[in-house]
C-alpha cells in the first residue's frame, strides 16, 4: 500500500505467483495484472494464467493422483487436520491478507475460523464416508456384491465466491478428502489470500500437485478446462455465475460431471460422493461340496 | 555437394578436433526457442511420429509384446485418418522374426540390437555371431554398441576394427553404432568416437542405449551432428543421425528437428537419416497430433500403452 508517512516513496507491489505441482511457478504467458484494495488502490500483482499454465497444472495433478489417491484414508485425514494446523499458526497473516482485499476485521477473523472448521470437519471424513456410501448388495446367485467408492480423478475447480478463501477451502475440501486431485482457478478480483494459502498447503504435507492454484480470468480458462481430456470432473461454489449450458457440452468430450454446490448443504459429505465413482464387485463364494463346505 | 578425393586412408583419431562446450550448450540452448505453431506444427509432429524407431527392450519382452508393439507401429491412432507410420521398431535378435513377420509388406524396418547389447562386454566372435543371427533372421537394421572400455583405454584401433568387421557382417542391413555418450565423460570423446564410428563405416551414429543416464542430451546430439557434417564435407558420404533414451515429449523432439535442420540441412530430414529412438514419445505425439486437430488437451488414458 502507498505509505502515508513518506509520500516520495514509491512502494513495491508483490507479484503474487502461481501454485503448480508444488512450486510457485510465475505465468507461462508473461501476462500480470493488477490487483486493488477494498478501496481501489492497487494492492499487488497477479498471474494472469494462459492455458499453457492450467495445462501444466492438469499434468501436476494427473501425476499426483496416484500416490494421493493410494494413501491410506487415514493418512489423508492427517494432512488435512495438518492443514487446519498450519492455517491456525499463520491466522495474523492471513487475517491481514483478507483485511487489505476489504473485509473487516471481524468479517476477516470470522472467515478464517471458518475454513480452519471446514478443514478440521473433512479431515475427520476422510476415512469415514467410504463406511457411508459403499454397501453390500443382494443378488441372486452366490456373489459376494459390494459397491465402494472410488475418486475420480483430477478435478477442475471455479472458486469466485465472494468469501474468496472460504469459498476455495470448501470446494478443495470436498474434493481432497476422497482421494481426488485438483486444479483450482482463484477468484479473479481477490486472488490473493488464495495464493498465501497456497503457501500454507506448501508447508503442511500435502504432497506437490495435489492441490494447484491459478489466477487469472475465469471465463478464459473454463472452456479449456471443460475441453479438457484428462479432467473428470468441474466443481463450481455457489456463486459462481457461469453460463451452465455451454460448459456442460464441451464437458461431454469424455463425459465429465459439472457440478455447482448449494450454499446450505456445502458441508455435507454427500459433497464427496459427487466426486467419487462407484465400483461394484462381484467376488464369487465358493460352494462346492454339498454339505456347503467352501473347500 | 559431393566432394571430390574421398579420404582414403583413416585419421589419427588422438588428434580428433576438440570441442568447445561452452559454445555447443549455448547454441544448444537456442534452437529451443524456436516457435513451431498450427500447421507447420502439425507438419512437424508428422514428420517426429515418422522418424520414430518404436522400441522395446526390456528382459521381459515376449512375443506377444512385440506383436502388439508392431501392431502399435502400423496403427499408431486409428481414430484419426492421414497419419504416418513409425520408421521402424527396435528389438533384441531373437524376436526379429516375429516382428518381421508382424509388419510383413507395412514397409516399417525392423532394427535388431546386438553385440552383446548394452554393456559390450564380450569377445569379438560372439558380437559378430550375435549380429549374424540378427541378419539372418531378415532384421533390415542392426544397432551395434561401441567397446567404452577399449575406447577409454585409448585403443582406438580395436574399437574402429570391431566396427569395421561388424558392419562387414551387416551386409546389407545399415549399421547404426551406439556410442553410449553417458559414460563417455566429455564432449570431446564423443566427438572423437563419432569420428571413428563414421570412419569405421557406421551408416547412422546413437547416442546411447537407453540404459544409461543421461541418454540423449541436445548438446550431446549437436557435437554428434556437426561431426557428420564435417564428415560429410570431408568424404561426401551422408552419415544419418538417431538421438535415444530421454526424449518422452514432443516439444523436445520438435527442438530436435529444429537443430537438424539448422545443422544438416533439409538432405537429413527424412527417417533415411535420422531416427529418434524411443518408446513413450510416440503417444505423446499423437496426442499433441490430437490436440492440434480437436482443439482439446488429450488424456493418456485414450491412448493405448503399447
Amino acid at each position: 500500500m502507498p505509505s502515508k508517512t513518506n509520500s516520495t516513496r514509491l512502494s513495491v507491489l508483490k507479484t503474487y505467483k502461481l501454485y503448480i505441482g508444488g512450486q510457485f511457478p510465475r505465468t507461462e504467458s508473461g501476462r500480470y495484472y493488477v490487483v486493488n484494495d477494498g478501496s481501489g488502490n492497487p494492492l499487488a500483482n497477479a498471474c494472469l494464467s494462459s492455458r499453457k499454465d492450467l495445462r501444466d497444472a492438469v499434468s501436476a495433478a494427473r501425476v499426483a493422483f496416484g500416490g494421493w489417491s493410494g494413501r491410506t484414508a487415514y493418512n489423508r485425514g492427517q494432512i488435512l487436520y495438518r492443514m487446519a494446523e498450519v492455517l491456525e499458526s499463520r491466522q495474523p497473516e492471513m487475517t491481514r491478507e483478507l483485511q487489505q482485499s476489504g473485509s473487516s476485521t471481524a468479517q476477516a477473523k470470522k472467515e478464517i475460523t471458518a475454513c480452519i472448521e471446514t478443514l478440521i470437519h473433512y479431515a475427520g471424513w476422510c476415512d469415514k464416508y467410504q463406511q457411508l456410501f459403499s454397501t453390500v448388495n443382494p443378488v441372486a446367485s452366490s456373489h459376494y456384491n459390494f459397491s465402494v467408492p472410488e475418486p475420480m480423478g483430477v478435478v477442475g475447480i471455479v472458486s469466485s465466491s465472494e468469501n474468496a478463501l472460504l469459498g476455495l477451502v470448501q470446494v478443495m475440501c470436498a474434493a481432497i478428502a476422497g482421494g481426488n486431485t485438483c486444479v483450482i482457478l482463484a477468484n479473479t478480483e481477490s486472488p490473493l489470500a488464495s495464493i498465501s494459502f497456497a503457501e500454507v498447503l506448501a508447508t503442511s504435507d500435502l504432497p506437490g500437485g495435489v492441490v494447484n492454484i491459478l489466477t487469472g480470468k475465469v471465463p478464459e480458462l473454463l472452456p479449456w478446462m471443460a475441453g479438457h481430456m484428462d479432467v473428470n470432473a468441474i466443481l463450481c461454489d455457489p456463486s459462481t455465475a457461469i453460463a451452465r449450458a455451454g460448459l456442460e457440452q464441451t464437458a461431454t468430450s469424455n463425459l465429465k460431471r459439472v457440478i455447482t454446490l448449494k450454499k446450505e448443504d456445502i458441508l455435507s459429505p454427500y459433497r464427496i460422493l459427487d466426486l467419487q465413482e462407484i465400483k461394484t464387485t462381484w467376488h464369487p463364494i465358493e460352494n462346492i461340496a454339498p454339505s456347503g463346505a467352501a473347500y | 555437394m559431393k566432394r571430390s578425393s574421398p579420404a582414403q586412408i583413416s585419421p589419427d583419431f588422438r588428434r580428433t578436433r576438440v570441442v568447445d562446450q561452452t559454445g555447443i550448450e549455448e547454441r544448444a540452448a537456442r534452437f529451443t526457442k524456436r516457435s513451431i505453431k498450427q500447421s507447420s506444427k502439425l507438419q512437424a509432429l508428422y514428420q517426429v511420429l515418422n522418424m520414430i524407431d518404436l522400441t522395446t527392450l526390456e528382459g521381459k519382452d515376449t512375443d506377444q509384446k512385440v506383436r502388439q508393439l508392431c501392431y502399435k507401429a502400423r496403427h499408431p491412432h486409428d481414430e484419426l485418418s492421414g497419419i504416418p507410420t513409425v520408421a521402424a521398431i527396435c528389438v533384441y535378435p531373437n524376436f526379429v522374426r516375429v516382428a518381421k513377420k508382424s509388419l510383413e509388406g507395412s514397409g516399417i524396418k525392423v532394427a535388431s540390437v546386438a553385440t552383446a547389447f548394452p554393456s559390450g562386454q564380450s569377445t569379438r566372435a560372439i558380437k559378430l555371431a550375435d549380429t549374424r543371427l540378427a541378419v539372418s533372421e531378415g532384421a533390415d537394421e542392426v544397432d551395434m554398441v561401441i567397446s567404452r572400455g577399449k575406447f577409454h583405454a585409448g585403443e582406438y584401433a580395436f574399437v574402429f576394427d570391431e566396427i569395421a568387421a561388424i558392419k562387414e557382417a551387416c551386409g546389407k542391413a545399415r549399421l547404426k553404432v551406439i556410442l553410449e555418450t553417458g559414460e563417455l565423460g566429455s564432449f570431446d570423446k564423443v566427438r572423437r568416437a563419432s569420428d571413428i564410428a563414421m570412419h569405421a563405416g557406421a551408416d547412422f551414429i546413437k547416442t546411447s542405449t537407453g540404459k544409461i543416464q543421461p541418454a540423449a542430451t541436445m548438446p550431446v546430439t549437436l557435437v554428434m551432428l556437426e561431426a557428420i557434417r564435417d564428415f560429410y564435407y570431408q568424404t561426401g558420404k551422408q552419415v544419418g543421425m538417431k538421438p535415444a533414451g530421454g526424449i518422452s515429449k514432443s516439444k523436445l523432439a520438435l527442438h530436435y528437428l529444429v537443430m537438424l535442420r539448422e545443422t544438416l540441412g533439409q538432405d537429413w530430414m527424412s527417417n533415411e537419416w535420422f531416427r529418434f529412438g524411443a518408446s513413450s514419445l510416440a503417444n505423446d505425439v499423437l496426442m499433441q497430433i490430437r490436440k492440434e486437430k480437436t482443439g482439446q488437451y488429450q488424456s493418456a488414458a485414450y491412448f493405448s500403452v503399447d
